[in-house]
């Protein structure tokens, strides 16, 4: 079992998101380690791009606020590189394939395995494109993550089969960003994915209560908040961490 | 097809659309071919367009420049006022066919949002266009044309709220939206089967060029030389003379104000080798993959990027992309007005523009063909504020 398998080890895991450098990487990192003191099992860090095409209104500011405080890749790796010292939870990137590709794709990958990054997630990198850093991603043992949406159908089984560290379920249409209902029959699509494979799946997309977090909870392995932690960062700035930290427990005790 | 331009190309696009590129790529691959379907474009390129446009010897021109023969080809004389009808034609007929309602579309002129709108009047289909809110505001005219014919605009306020951002919302609209709806991409970019669809529905340029100037000269021209923003018009204008290499293909691109600066949109000569919008090919970037905030005098132009076929022939050296400024494009915008009565689109203004720096170095006996791919009534306010002459739209 590698090491972001071992995050859903113990019963349902959480995995919250951040975007680094929003508002300023002092803030992540304050509220990553409130984030693991109150459970969370996996953390997910943006690293921010131009142009995030993937992501609703919430994300796309925090990418953008990010960038114009002077956030770049390499202040990322820095940033992670020291977090990693006192984080023993594992953590995985989100980004573009061309904040991969721009920096230069083994660069960038041996860099990820170096810092103790154990996985990557691109949004614009489907199961046909993989092969652009696959290759990469295993040689430095660094799992990159594959995705499944509501209107996948007939891929689901390829996908699942071939898939590494967890699989990242995308509980709607549309872009990340809360959603007061998620309506999408997640469970025939769950139910393919276990048939095709044994690696944990964790629902992300559109979850910002406890009580969503549950009823996806009993569904997958791991629920994934993105933007509504975002929201909490938008609203107090600098001083987000402590309730970062209360949102997580709410999460946590929702799903455990 | 394999969707893949040497190494630029394929489908960089979130698992959401997959299935929906696939549906396209096999109901286009269903099609093509398919007699009833062509006949029925054609008849719209023919009767609704007014295809086949000129290919019209600009005598004048010629005389003035003192050198090789220009021809014009009149895109600009197409319903709706630009190339971008050919494309918008066949893929709302291919969207009918899928069972499609609702078309959606970006724009940065607006001519695309313009066309897109009037195939979805003509198709009765629903109709959403993405624009950036600049762009909104720089072509007034154009919003009220789209909505005159039934299309919602909306305007994106996000990133440089430009042509860029206004793709990134139409693919997020159809990741929210897929069932009804075809996403009406308006150049030759994004993830494959987009840019082989859109450059075979461009081809008919090309096509008609060859047979026009046959019929004329009785031979085959030495240069065909067209704008690049994605590049619709320019490979529309160059495919079917890949094959015949005595034909120097000239894609032109945007400089805005020199490629040393940082004003600018020439990603052939500024950019690198990127993944963006569903492809890989050249971009306008920063080291860390940063798509960078472009700039040209022409909305039409102002895009970061460059369909992957043209980052193609670019690495091959069939074609060859040089940069033109905004000063360049403007004067030629100028001259071609004052010279042969024809205002083309500050978008093809461009291509005019190489062709009078290029048609004085060579020898009487060669033949220029320069794509008109618009028409200019468009840019008449942007282009007299340029000159700082203030008027009304």
């Amino acid at each position: 079992m590698n090491k972001i398998q071992n995050a859903f080890a113990q019963g349902k895991a959480f995995i919250p998101f951040i975007t680094c450098g929003y508002p300023n990487l002092e803030t992540t990192a304050a509220c990553v380690r409130e984030m693991v003191k109150n459970g969370a099992d996996l953390i997910e860090l943006g690293i921010p791009f131009s142009d995030p095409t993937a992501e609703g209104v919430v994300i796309q500011e925090a990418n953008l606020k990010a960038l114009q405080g002077g956030v770049t890749t390499e202040k990322v790796f820095d940033f992670v590189k020291n977090l990693r010292e006192e984080i023993s939870v594992p953590m995985i990137f989100m980004t573009y394939a061309n904040v991969v590709f721009g920096y230069g794709a083994e660069k960038f990958i041996s860099t990820c395995a170096k810092i103790g990054i154990d996985g990557i997630i691109l949004p614009d990198l489907p199961f046909e494109e993989k092969n652009e850093f696959l290759p990469l991603c295993r040689k430095y043992n660094v799992n990159l993550i594959s995705m499944i949406a509501p209107t996948s159908e007939n891929r689901i089984a390829k996908i699942s089969s071939a898939a590494e560290g967890f699989l990242y379920i995308v509980s709607s249409l549309g872009v990340t960003g809360t959603r007061s209902e998620i309506t999408t029959d997640l469970a025939p699509m769950i139910k393919i994915v276990r048939e095709n494979t044994k690696i944990p799946c964790a629902i992300g997309f559109g979850i910002s209560t406890p009580e969503q977090a549950k009823k996806m909870s009993t569904l997958a392995d791991g629920v994934i908040v993105g933007s509504a932690i975002i929201k909490i960062i938008s609203k107090y700035a600098e001083n987000a961490a402590p309730f970062v930290g209360e949102f997580t427990k709410n999460i946590k005790d929702a799903i455990s | 097809m394999n969707g893949r331009f040497g190494i630029y190309g394929g489908q960089y696009i979130p698992e959401t659309l997959m299935n929906a590129v696939i549906e396209l790529e096999a109901a286009y691959e269903k099609f093509k071919h398919d007699k009833n379907f062509n006949d029925e474009l054609t008849k719209l390129f023919n009767e609704y367009a007014g295809r086949p446009s000129l290919l019209y010897f600009a005598e004048k021109m010629t005389r003035d420049l003192g050198g090789a023969k220009i021809y014009l080809k009149r895109e600009d004389l197409n319903h709706t006022g630009s190339h971008k009808i050919n494309n918008v034609l066949g893929q709302a007929l291919l969207a009918k066919k899928m069972g499609k309602t609702r078309l959606i579309a970006e724009t940065g002129a607006g001519q695309h949002g313009v066309a897109t709108a009037t195939a979805a009047a003509l198709f009765n289909m629903e109709c959403v266009i993405f624009m950036g809110e600049e762009d909104t505001k720089r072509q007034a005219l154009n919003v009220y044309r789209m909505k005159l014919l039934g299309a919602e605009v909306v305007p994106i306020k996000s990133g440089t709220a430009t042509l860029k951002d206004a793709v990134s919302e139409a693919f997020r609209e159809w990741t929210r939206r897929i069932s009804d709806t075809h996403y009406c991409l308006g150049s030759v970019m994004g993830p494959h089967p987009f840019p082989t669809i859109v450059r075979d529905f461009q081809a008919v340029i090309s096509k008609e060029i060859k047979t026009q100037i046959l019929q004329k000269e009785n031979r085959l021209p030495d240069y065909v030389i067209a704008c690049v923003g994605g590049g619709s018009n320019a490979i529309g204008s160059f495919y079917n003379f890949l094959e015949d290499k005595s034909v120097k293909l000239i894609g032109c691109e945007a400089a805005g104000r020199g490629v040393e600066t940082f004003e600018t949109a020439a990603t052939i000569t500024t950019g690198r080798a990127g993944i963006f919008h569903g492809m890989k090919s050249y971009f306008c970037q920063d080291k860390f993959g940063g798509i960078a905030p472009v700039y040209s005098i022409s909305a039409g132009l102002d895009y970061p990027g460059i369909g992957p076929e043209h980052a193609f022939l670019n690495d091959t050296g069939r074609a060859e992309y040089v940069p033109i400024t905004d000063e360049e494009a403007v004067s030629a915008f100028e001259y071609l007005s004052k010279t042969e009565g024809i205002i083309p689109a500050i978008e093809s203004a461009h291509a005019v523009a190489y062709a009078q720096k290029l048609a004085p170095t060579l020898p009487k006996d060669k033949i220029i063909v320069i794509t008109i791919s618009g028409r200019g009534d468009k840019d008449c306010a942007s282009v007299a504020k340029y000159r700082g002459v203030d008027i009304d739209e």
